[in-house]
């Protein structure tokens, strides 16, 4: 077995596919991040509503999207649902970056189910009379929520969520079965070029790593920094 | 839609069996079922580890909880998939690969589980097991966790949950999975791509929901024998 070769990741060819993947993955966690965020907060208002049907909505929402391996879920947006689009749309995505462009719808419906029930959870713990006093002032549902118990439950709910971005940034290498370039296709394709394959997987497991300590230790200094308050 | 699942059920539920190798959604349950058991005695292992007394063996299994929790399965499937023929000097098949790899993904999860568990048990139960003289392993296997692990069943039924959807990472290293058999199908049938993958999703969906409907089933009921038992407790002992 030939030694370690440090200088493969530092310099080259090889360094730049690879860091390459490494950017495509923060992206991808970055903009799945930054979508899934708001439709979350929708999931989880829906899973809290005063009437059943929107509750029953929130709920088949939640159980369809968390009972499916993402897997299939990228196999479905990526495979599956360009065949129900109109031709035009069709002809101008595959002109585009489809790949990346399923990655994210998959990711963002994937991981916002499991955001829905962090939020939600949030929200319950704050008492219930904090949404009644604010309903008996006049406040609308929303705007209970809005001014209320939203404020109150972010400080609850934000390591929660934090700790869903890693599963997130986790979640990413999956991407590599519909052929988005990201770390882990990268390290591969640097495998079956250079079958250097220790050296490959070493970048991509300690990049994976690094950044998996760092969303570790925002979520630990954010505990620090804002500890929830007894209400 | 019909005449799909009409042609393609076996295919799709077994694979090639019995003319060829096990495949399908049998191999999907098969794998994660054998994975889960396989996977329990070695989180043991690793959750005592995670609470021993002694450091030489506390630090080196902590490090490699926070590794495996790091990083994504498909790097330690593609770490089992490349080196585990180096170790062992033979061709190792996809399906002994993604049993490897996910023994020990879910060997870290439950450990982390059974570590929780060990540390909710009061530390008044290890006193009293010390002072009427028991060892420290006496006490693990008697008083702790008796008392730990009974509240597992649950998280147990949904470590199955996840590791069956687990198994579809399969699909990558070409094992004949669920996610493979459709893929297949999907190559073969061409132009019916939609309705494909809305089955297999719907598979996995009709399995993994009602396997996590009956964790919530048991936990209502060891729910409801806590509560019996706490309703005899305070007739025996009134409260102080």
């Amino acid at each position: 077995m030939p030694s370690f070769d440090l200088n493969l990741l530092l310099h080259g060819q090889y360094h730049d596919w690879l860091v390459s993947g490494l950017w495509l993955s923060l992206a991808l966690t970055g903009m799945t991040l930054a979508l899934a965020l708001p439709l979350s907060v929708g999931v989880a208002l829906l899973r809290l509503s005063p009437w059943a049907v929107l509750r029953a909505l929130g709920a088949a929402y939640v159980e369809g999207i968390r009972n499916v391996p993402l897997l299939a879920h990228l196999l479905f947006w990526y495979f599956g649902a360009p065949e129900l689009l109109p031709e035009p749309v069709k002809q101008w995505l595959y002109a585009g970056n489809i790949e990346v462009a399923s990655a994210v719808v998959a990711l963002t419906l994937y991981i916002a189910a499991y955001m829905a029930e962090d939020i939600r959870s949030g929200i319950r713990a704050i008492p219930q009379g904090q949404f009644d006093a604010g309903r008996a002032l006049g406040f609308s549902f929303m705007a209970t929520m809005r001014w209320v118990v939203l404020p109150q439950a972010f400080r609850v709910t934000v390591p929660p969520l934090i700790s869903q971005t890693l599963n997130l940034w986790k979640d990413t290498s999956v991407a590599t079965v519909i052929g988005v370039a990201e770390m882990m296709y990268q390290a591969a394709k640097v495998e079956s070029a250079s079958f250097r394959s220790a050296e490959a997987f070493a970048f991509a497991t300690s990049a994976y790593l690094v950044v998996s300590l760092l969303i570790t230790g925002a979520a630990a200094w954010v505990q620090r920094r804002h500890p929830v308050r007894a209400a | 839609m019909l005449e799909l699942i009409d042609t393609y059920w076996l295919y799709f539920l077994v694979g090639q069996y019995p003319n060829g190798p096990l495949g399908g959604l049998a191999l999907s349950v098969l794998l994660a079922a054998l994975a889960l058991v396989l996977a329990m005695p070695f989180g043991l292992v690793l959750g005592l580890a995670r609470v021993s007394p002694w450091r030489s063996v506390r630090w080196p299994v902590t490090a490699l909880v926070f590794v495996v929790r790091g990083v994504p399965l498909l790097m330690v499937v593609f770490w089992a998939y490349f080196f585990l023929p180096s170790i062992t000097g033979r061709k190792t098949d996809q399906f002994t690969t993604m049993l490897m790899a996910l023994v020990l993904f879910d060997g870290v999860y439950l450990a982390e589980i059974i570590r929780a568990g060990i540390q909710a048990i009061p530390k008044g139960q290890s006193d009293s097991a010390k002072s009427l003289g028991l060892s420290y392993v006496q006490s693990m296997r008697w008083v702790i966790l008796p008392q730990a692990l009974r509240h597992m069943l649950p998280s147990l039924v949904n470590q199955f949950v996840a590791t069956i959807k687990e198994t579809s990472l399969g699909y990558i290293i070409g094992l004949t999975e669920v996610s493979f058999i459709a893929a297949q199908i999907n190559t073969q049938v061409f132009t019916r791509a939609t309705e494909v993958y809305l089955l297999l999703g719907l598979t996995y969906f009709v399995l993994c929901f009602g396997l996590s409907r009956l964790a919530f089933a048991f936990e209502a009921r060891t729910q409801d024998r806590q509560a019996a038992s706490r309703n005899t407790s305070t007739s025996v002992i009134p409260p102080a």
